[in-house]
């Protein structure tokens, strides 16, 4: 016992350690106390030139920040497979480009396949204009130069939109930049495009081609204007001038920039949650862990006395390791997974609750308080490993790391498993490693 | 402690409770939330308290029918068939003239084929957290008694939640979503977690004690560990009832189904669990 005594300290100091320090990291940015006002080190290093400046904000899921998340089934029904995966590719690109043009900052866009299904999620957190977003990333932004003909007039009367329309192969895919800009003559907004080398052949060659006649701009197959073609353009650049205001121009020139989409989508499922509901979420679970936390604080003093306070000091470290985990890994909190947070604390606890019975028995069988405590520890771990391994498989199933496809993998279920996976190791680790070296030290007297 | 000479008297309360669930489950069914059946599902925050009449109008109005409205205070919770988003910006704008300071504060709409695949995917992960149980309690314990008891003791805390939220959804419109399913995955993990704790007491005390029959055995083994395994659902409980009473009710139902299934589960592992692996020695005993 004795030869391990400097060790044992060793230990109880580092656990003290890290305690102060995970105190520290979850402070609140600056605080008052006692009139003055504290600010939270930012720990921030220099290793060699680079800097390290690590974010120690806690992420909120969106059902806890608010905002909105959209899922889009993908129409792969008119892509061969061999070019299946570089149009997925791109076509999540194309996405995040146009998320980010609607500046969302932490935006996510997701590629999820099954089977032949194959669908794409864009969670954009504080976004509470759903209609906007979802025109903004749903419309395909097809841009096509279509000459139009003149037809016989026996035939006029059942000729439809699509008989006088013929393809000039130029298309958005030609294009190096849209901006908006006011005419020079008339001020009225325009949207002006610069195509590519090919771009401007192609469009040299339907100026040609049409002078003297309409040349129709289509944007996903709509006519915007079809102006009449006075000169021949050599130099590839071009305006589209409808009945734009600024924003509508300014829109249409995002789309255009960002490019058509590779493959057409559909929206299947939205979801929004507004801001003041999360806020209204996160204050009543706070509320509802630290009743909890404190029922069963006292529940472990009062059934277990000395012992049951230094499980509590061990439940207070697991607290506060927990949360500098979530801020560290980052672990994006949801309900759910406040709710595997709260579970776990209950659980942690578990470890304790078998060990210190196990004391009860062995000290009733007359050996002294020390065996009794070592004994304990050792004899309970085997359950305590059992018992958790289960819950550990259970978790794993929910988390779904390898995003199998045929289980869930949808951000409810995956914040609950991945808050109760981190509490029960880690309630392992303070339940049995912690508590265990608290004793030895704290209770040493008692020899 | 003699706590097994109750065994008739568990036998009764799981029977009786298995054939409510059952009862249950084929009669009322289960209240699917959108997650499931697909539709829509929009709570809004309007403080002029309109009536659900003038609601259902609105709906009405634009071909849509209003399914269910329940209201809590100013809050509304509207449930309708899965819409497009011009028709919910149609709805909006609706609703923001019948009352100015309208807002929005959850909404969810998603297709029927969706639905049927989380469903799916929910079977999947059942059968496989069972397996995966299966073959750890298997490995465990190298003694196919103690392991089929367990995984039955289990299936059966899984049928009495499924069953209790088919009741509560009956009288008091408890839904299954998606978090459901989580809450029953969490079941099976700790109605094992407490059963092998009382086994592993049992098999300790089977290789220190050779004269005890397993009866004996088993009244031994569940009068020591009984304690820490009410103890030890207790301070679950209480972390639990604190989330229900206090916490948000988007997570309400979740936390009473994950409360149902921890005094399940530590019911079970001695009141099924057990009973069910003294059956199977006994008749082996018989044998010899």
């Amino acid at each position: 016992m004795l030869k391990n005594n400097r060790q044992t300290l060793t230990i109880f100091w580092s656990i003290l350690a890290t305690t102060f320090l995970c105190l520290i990291i979850n402070l609140p940015v600056n605080f008052t106390l006692f009139g003055r006002t504290f600010y939270r080190p930012s720990f921030s290093f220099n290793l060699g030139s680079s800097q390290f400046k690590p974010n120690l904000d806690l992420r909120y899921g969106l059902d806890l920040a608010g905002g909105a998340s959209l899922l889009f089934e993908i129409d792969t029904s008119k892509t061969s497979i061999e070019n299946l995966p570089d149009a997925l590719e791109s076509l999540k690109a194309n996405i995040e480009r146009r998320v980010n043009l609607f500046g969302v900052s932490e935006a996510t866009v997701q590629l999820s396949s099954q089977g032949e299904n194959h669908r794409l999620t864009v969670d954009l957190p504080g976004v509470t204009d759903i209609n906007e977003a979802i025109k903004l990333i749903g419309q395909t932004a097809q841009l096509n130069f279509k000459g139009i003909i003149d037809l016989p007039p026996e035939a006029t009367a059942t000729a439809t939109l699509k008989d006088v329309l013929v393809d000039t192969g130029l298309n958005g895919s030609h294009l190096l930049k849209a901006m908006p800009q006011p005419n020079p003559n008339t001020g009225a907004i325009e949207v002006s495009l610069e195509f590519n080398a090919e771009g401007a052949k192609l469009f040299e060659k339907a100026t040609t081609d049409y002078l003297n006649k309409r040349l129709a701009i289509l944007l996903d197959e709509e006519i915007i204007t079809a102006p009449q073609v006075g000169v021949i353009i050599p130099d590839g650049k071009a305006v589209i001038n409808g009945n734009f205001d600024i924003k509508s121009a300014k829109f249409l020139s995002a789309q255009l920039n960002a490019g058509a989409l590779s493959l057409p989508i559909k929206l299947i499922q939205q979801s929004q949650v507004g801001a003041s509901l999360g806020q209204d979420s996160i204050n009543k679970g706070i509320r509802a862990g630290l009743i909890g936390l404190a029922l069963v604080s006292f529940f472990m003093i009062g059934n277990y006395g000395f012992l049951g306070l230094i499980a509590d000091f061990g439940l207070i470290i697991y607290g506060l390791i927990t949360l500098t985990l979530y801020r560290l890994i980052p672990v994006t909190l949801t309900f759910p997974g406040i709710v595997g947070f709260i579970l776990s604390v209950g659980m942690a606890v578990d470890s304790n609750i078998l060990i210190f019975e196990r004391m009860k028995e062995e000290l009733r069988a007359g050996k002294s308080w020390n065996n009794s405590l070592e004994i304990s520890f050792g004899r309970a771990w085997n359950s305590i490993k059992d018992a958790n391994t289960c819950t550990i498989i259970t978790a794993l199933i929910l988390f779904n790391p390898f995003n199998w496809s045929f289980l869930n993998s949808s951000g409810m279920v995956r914040g609950f498993a991945v808050t109760l996976l981190l509490g029960i190791v880690l309630g392992i680790f303070t339940g049995v490693f912690v508590t265990r070296n608290l004793l030895r030290v704290l209770a040493r007297k008692k020899l | 402690m003699n706590i097994m000479k109750f065994r008739p008297l568990f036998l009764i309360i799981s029977s009786l409770l298995i054939l409510a669930s059952i009862f249950s489950i084929i009669f009322w069914g289960f209240r699917l939330s959108v997650d499931f059946s697909g539709g829509s599902s929009w709570q809004v925050s309007l403080p002029s308290k309109p009536s659900s009449e003038t609601l259902k109008s609105i709906f009405s109005k634009n071909d849509l029918e209003l399914l269910t409205i329940s209201t809590n205070q100013e809050k509304y919770i509207l449930k309708f068939s899965h819409i497009s988003s011009e028709q919910k910006e149609v709805l909006s704008s609706e609703f923001k003239k019948l009352d100015p300071s309208f807002s929005e504060l959850q909404f969810e709409t998603l297709g029927a084929t969706l639905g049927k695949e989380l469903l799916k995917k929910t079977i999947w992960a059942i059968i496989l957290s069972s397996l995966s149980l299966l073959i750890f309690i298997g490995s465990r314990f190298k003694d196919l008694s103690f392991g089929a008891s367990a995984v039955i003791a289990m299936l059966h805390d899984a049928l009495i939640l499924i069953g209790s939220f088919s009741i509560l959804g009956h009288f008091f419109g408890a839904e299954i979503d998606a978090l459901f399913v989580t809450a029953i995955l969490t079941t099976l993990s700790s109605s094992v977690h407490d059963t092998i704790v009382t086994f592993d007491r049992i098999r300790e005390l089977k290789s220190l004690s050779f004269r005890l029959d397993w009866v004996e055995l088993a009244n031994k083994a569940v009068s020591e560990v009984i304690v820490r395994s009410i103890n030890n659902s207790m301070t679950i409980i209480f972390m639990l009832v604190s989330l229900v009473v206090l916490g948000g009710s988007s997570t309400r139902w979740f936390a009473i189904a994950l409360l149902i299934g921890v005094i399940c589960g530590t019911y079970s592992s001695v009141g099924v669990a057990i009973p069910l692996m003294l059956l199977t020695k006994r008749k082996k005993n018989d044998k010899k």
